[in-house]
Order: structure tokens, then sequence, then C-alpha cells
């Protein structure tokens, strides 16, 4: 099972501002009554974006200047709340290679590494660098170096940190490890073997 | 060398290490549900794998179940396909799956522990958040995602980076009226929604050594609202007492040898925690949320915090708070008109919750214009509380009796707030639009103090509403 390296992501970037943004409102429960996750990437941020009746609220991801981006920037702890997979696949589904946070919450880091989905984590003030430069020119590029845990933008450039065991997976095309895992086997049968309930 | 439970299990689970320098960690007791489970088995078609230890996976219903229908099919028909996906990705695994007509289906985590699935030093997984529930017991058991679900069904293992320790010592005794709900919110106020990232939390301290069971589940389960991958208790007679007898707990002489090899487990009393934090029970007050995430939280006397009155950092949390709950800063929480009162979820939804409710609210009706549903955890808690008359009880009161489910927690059945309501909810998260309405606002709260708000149509203190702490007739 060979997986495409990802060594950077880029595209241009869209903000959206706050801390604590859970996963309920990544992909409202209501979206999750599905047995696939094909089509989830419309609803991403859905009742953020759009009142009851459906018309559009005045959110970034809808303003037509950041349309088609695809790295996200956003506050701290960014996933938090259920470990629905359905958030970081919606937030791919709609387009997103990449996401600049402040901090990300555990369960929502792991499952979005195992969809090649690169997390980099950025200072405050360096993200808020990044937002001037693309409310400035949406059109700027924003590349998120994974490899070298930069962040590019326009003729700029800042540090990130990218969690090593994910960055790894990411550069060497193992962020899905379901083939190593499965490598595992006859390790895997000696450790139940070991324990007295299994 | 001293180790922590956490410690210990995660050694004795451990397969290798992987090349991503995280642990290859065998997953003993894996449980899944009808919301994260079907795109896990899709993808193991795909792939051509099948399911390595299908004895060793569980399988209930609880997210999508109508709680005031039990006929199928469902009238949502999304609701229903869920459903029959479960059984048959079940029945093609041969996976044991705790149906509708089982009279044991329920909250995944409520029904681990009842039929005696949830152990000591186990690990424990799901694809639901609130898997650190099961941490009640000295399990370690992680919330994960779908990719993690079809990871454990093809393997039965996971992989993840370990973890560090945190103890959270609660010592002295609660007051009346405070409630495990109470501990947990107050912890998740204390250390920040996000302040348990990268910790384990072990909860100890003679507050917990006298907790029941059903109460340290109560906080275990809200681990994750405070960012921690897991949270446990050590083992001791209470989880012995509560394990003993249960469908799937060990009997005769394998008790024995169980208990002996469970106690083991527990951490070593010289054992040393990547932090401590000490709390007073004392400090401890019914608790009330008031904003959008389980961190923002008050006790029923304080008021809500305003933009001045808070550090530089939470300003704008504050802002976005008050503007979604419609909330004046700087006034009380206590006399908030409300909507809708729950009681049910994975975090209050257990008997004991019931019991405690219904020992006060006898003779007393819920208000006027208020809609006040009871779900029970699971059809086992369901049928116990028949038999104890609990159901009559909630009627009579008032309150609407359902079967068992998520319902309201999350709303992915036909349980949901309308419009800008607002609910008193003993669930387990706040956040916009979790109840169902994107507008619907949630103040998370113990049993009793929902049934408070219920009660006065406000919200209230339980302790002045039920005379708690005076003579309670029996």
């Amino acid at each position: 099972m060979a997986l495409k390296k990802i060594t950077q992501v880029s595209g241009t970037a869209v903000y959206v501002p706050g801390n604590d943004i859970d996963t309920d409102r990544i992909i409202p429960a209501r979206f999750m009554k599905c047995i696939t996750f094909d089509g989830l990437g419309e609803f991403m941020f859905y009742d953020v974006r759009r009142h009851e009746d459906g018309t559009p609220k005045d959110h970034p991801l809808d303003e037509p200047r950041f349309a088609g981006a695809s790295i996200l920037l956003t506050g701290n702890n960014f996933g938090c709340g259920s470990s629905r997979e359905h958030a970081p696949q919606a937030i791919a589904k709609a387009g997103f290679n990449g996401v600049i946070a402040e901090g990300f919450a555990e369960i929502f880091f792991g499952n979005s590494t195992t969809l090649g989905l690169p997390l980099a984590v950025a200072t405050k003030e360096d993200i808020q660098t990044i937002v001037a430069a693309v409310d400035k020119d949406p059109t700027t590029e924003v590349t998120i170096d994974v490899e070298n845990q930069r962040i590019r933008f326009g003729d700029q450039e800042v540090t990130c940190f990218i969690r090593e065991s994910a960055r790894g997976g990411l550069i060497e095309g193992k962020w899905d490890q379901i083939a190593e895992l499965l490598e595992g086997e006859a390790e895997i049968n000696a450790t139940a073997k070991e324990l007295p309930y299994v | 060398m001293a180790k922590s439970l956490f410690e210990k299990v995660w050694d004795a689970h451990t397969v290798r290490t992987l090349s991503s320098g995280e642990t290859q960690l065998f997953i003993g007791t894996h449980l899944i549900h009808e919301v994260t489970s079907p795109q896990a088995f899709g993808m193991l078609r795909e792939m051509g794998l099948s399911v390595k230890f299908p004895e060793r996976t569980y399988a209930t219903v609880d997210h999508i179940v109508p709680t005031n229908e039990s006929v199928e099919p469902f009238s949502d028909a999304l609701a229903d396909a869920m459903i029959k996906e479960l059984r048959r990705n079940c029945k093609e695994s041969e996976i044991t799956f705790f149906d509708l007509d089982s009279g044991k289906q329920g909250v995944v985590h409520i029904v681990g522990p009842e039929q005696g699935l949830t152990q000591p030093g186990t690990t424990i997984a799901c694809g639901d958040s609130h898997t650190s529930t099961h941490g009640a017991f000295g399990a370690i058991a992680f919330g994960v995602g779908t990719s993690q679900v079809r990871n454990i069904l093809a393997t039965q293992t996971m992989a993840m980076a370990e973890l560090k320790v945190r103890r959270i010592n609660v010592t002295g005794q609660l007051s009346p009226g405070v409630y495990a709900k109470d501990v947990i919110l107050y912890i998740i106020r204390m250390l920040g929604v996000n302040g348990g990232t990268g910790f384990a939390y072990e909860y100890g301290g003679d507050v917990f050594d006298n907790m029941s069971m059903e109460e340290r589940m109560t906080v275990c389960n809200m681990s994750i609202e405070g960012g921690a991958r897991c949270g446990y208790v050590n083992p001791d007679e209470t989880t012995f007492e509560y394990l003993k007898g249960r469908p799937y707990s060990p009997i005769g002489d394998d008790w024995g040898s169980a208990v002996e090899l469970w106690k083991s487990y527990a951490s070593d009393a010289d054992c040393d925690y990547d932090d401590v934090v000490n709390i007073d029970a004392a400090d401890i007050a019914p608790t009330v949320t008031w904003g959008i995430n389980p961190g923002q939280a008050i006790s029923i006397n304080e008021t809500i915090p305003s933009p001045d009155s808070v550090p530089a950092d939470q300003v704008a949390g504050v802002e976005e708070a008050l503007e979604f709950m419609q909330f004046e800063g700087g006034s009380a929480i206590k006399g908030i008109a409300i909507d809708v009162a729950f009681i049910g979820s994975c975090t209050n939804g257990r008997l004991s919750d019931l019991e405690e409710v219904a020992k006060y609210i006898q003779g007393k009706r819920v208000a006027e214009g208020i809609q006040a549903i009871v779900v029970p955890g699971s059809q086992v808690v369901a049928q116990i509380a028949k038999e104890k008359g609990l159901d009559r009880i909630f009627s009579e009161a008032g309150f609407e009796w359902r079967g068992a489910g998520c319902s309201m927690c999350l709303a992915m059945n036909p349980d949901k707030l309308v419009g800008d309501q607002i609910c008193a909810s003993s669930s387990n998260r706040n956040f916009k639009g979790r109840q169902g309405s994107p507008t619907g606002r949630t103040l998370l709260m113990s049993p009793l103090m929902v049934a408070a708000a219920a009660i006065s149509g406000k919200v209230a203190d339980a302790r002045e509403v039920f005379g708690v702490g005076e003579t309670v007739n029996a």
C-alpha cells in the first residue's frame, strides 16, 4: 500500500477565528447520519455558515475572495470534543489539504494525520502575521513545509511544529498506519497470548 | 520501579514500537456503535481484510435510536439504514450485538460496564470520545476515530504515543447536594478544556475512594472534555463488588485470581506522576455551565463572567459565548428561565442518577410549559428503574419517561431543541448546536440540578428546592 509522501502542502488560505472550535461545530451531528464519508464536505461548519432557513451567514469560508482556499488558519485547541473522524473528513472533502492552528485536540490530531491531512502548530503571533498577509492579498500562496516545519507565505517564513510521529509518517508516506500494524501480526499474537483475559 | 496503573497497563499491552516512534498497543475490548463503525467495515471490505478477533468486539446501537418509538423501520430512513448496516456488519463478522430486542441495548458506555465487559487492567477503545468513562474501573480506555476503528477491527491494535499521567487528588468530603458531575465540572473549569492535552488523568483521594462506581464513571466520562485522552480511578473493593456476578465477569475460581490480578494493576503508592493537582472537596459547589464549552462553568451562586472580568486571552471566548447564549456578563446564573430539561446520557443516565432524583421529586411537579424528559442509559437501567417504580415517580412529577439511548445529548435521534431554547441538561457538552438546534442553548449540570430547574422553570439551587442536606424523608 504505497501512500503519497506528503512533504509539503500549498494553497491559498482562509482564517476561521476562535479557540476551542469543537468537532460538533466542524460537522454537526445530524450530518453523521450516513454510512459513508462521501458528501460531508458541503456541510463543513454548516451551522456557522448558514441560517436555519439555509440562507448564508457572513462567514469567512463563504467570502468570494477566499473561494478555493485549501489551507485553514485557526485558533487554539482546534477539533476538541467528539472523536468523530467525520470532522477531518469534512475538512478534507471540502478541499483543504492542511490546517494551521495554535494547538489541536488530540483525537482530532490523530484522525487527521491518518487521512494524510497535515496539522501544523504555530504561535498566535505567527498565525496573525499569516492572517494579515492573506487578508491583504487573498491570492497569497501559503505553504506548510512538513519536512522542515516551516510555513512560507509570500516572501515571509515562520516556523511551525508538527509532532514527530505525524511528521515522519507524512513525509515517508506512512500516515495511514494500517499496513505497519498488520505487519506486526506475530507480535500481536504473542501479546494476546500473554494477556490473562484475552 | 514503582509504576502508575497507566504505565502497568500500557506496558502489558505494548505489542512493539512503530517506525513513527508510537506504540502499537493491543486493545483488549473494542466497543462499536452505529455512527462511527460503518465506514470502518466499508474500508475493511475495500482492503480485503477481515476482523481479527471478532470475540473481542461488542456492538450496540445508541446514537440514532428514537426514544419514543421502538417499532422498526424507524420513521427516519437514514437512522433505519444505519441500524441495518450495523446488524449486517455484526452478522457477517460474527460480532456480539446488543440489539434493540436483546434487553441489553443502550448507550455503549453504560452497556459495557453493566455487562461486566469493562474490567480493571484492560485496554478499551471505541469510536466515541466518551470511552474515557471505562477508566472508572482502572481500565485504560480511549476514544478513537473511524480509521482507528478499522485498524482495531483488522489487527486488535492501535498506534498511540504514551501519555503523561496527572494525578488529581480531591480530598475531604463533598457537601450534600454536590455530586460527581460537579466534581468534574470543577476540575475542567480549573484546568481548562485543553489542560489535559498529552495526559491521562488519574483521579484519587477520599472523594474518589468514597464514590460509587457510577459516580466514578461520571467523572471519568468527562475527562475528554478537559482535553485528557483518558481518565481512570485505581480499582478497589468498590470496583470488585460492582463487577461480581455481571454477565461477562469471571466466575468460580477465575473470580479470585482475577481480583488478585486487578489489584496488582493499581498505581504503586510511591510511583512518580508527571503532575499532581490537589483539590479540596469543600471548595466544590453545585456547578452550572453558562457558555459554549464545558470549562465555562460557575457555581450556582456565582455570576456569569463579563469580558472585563477575565484575563485577556479569554475575552474573545467570553464575548462569543455571551453572544451565543444571549446572557449578560455579570448577571446571575440562578433564575435563568429554561425551556427543556434532559436527564440522561453516558455521563448521567445510570440507575443511581435516576434514583437520586426520584428521592426528591415526589409530590413536586415540572413547571408549566417546561418539557422534561428522562432517558435511561440502557434497557437494563430502564428495566430496574421500572421494577423500583422510578418511571412512575418521574411520570407523576410531569417528566416524560423514554426508551434507552443517547437522545438529546447530541440529538441524532428525534429528540432535539427547537430554535434558541435553553436546556438544563445532565449531559456532557454545551457546544453550539449540540442538542440539535443550531441556536439551541445548553446548560450542563448534575441530574438533581436539572430536576430543580425543571420544577422551578428556571436555573435553581437543588439544595434549596429540595431541602438537600436537611433530613430527607426515607
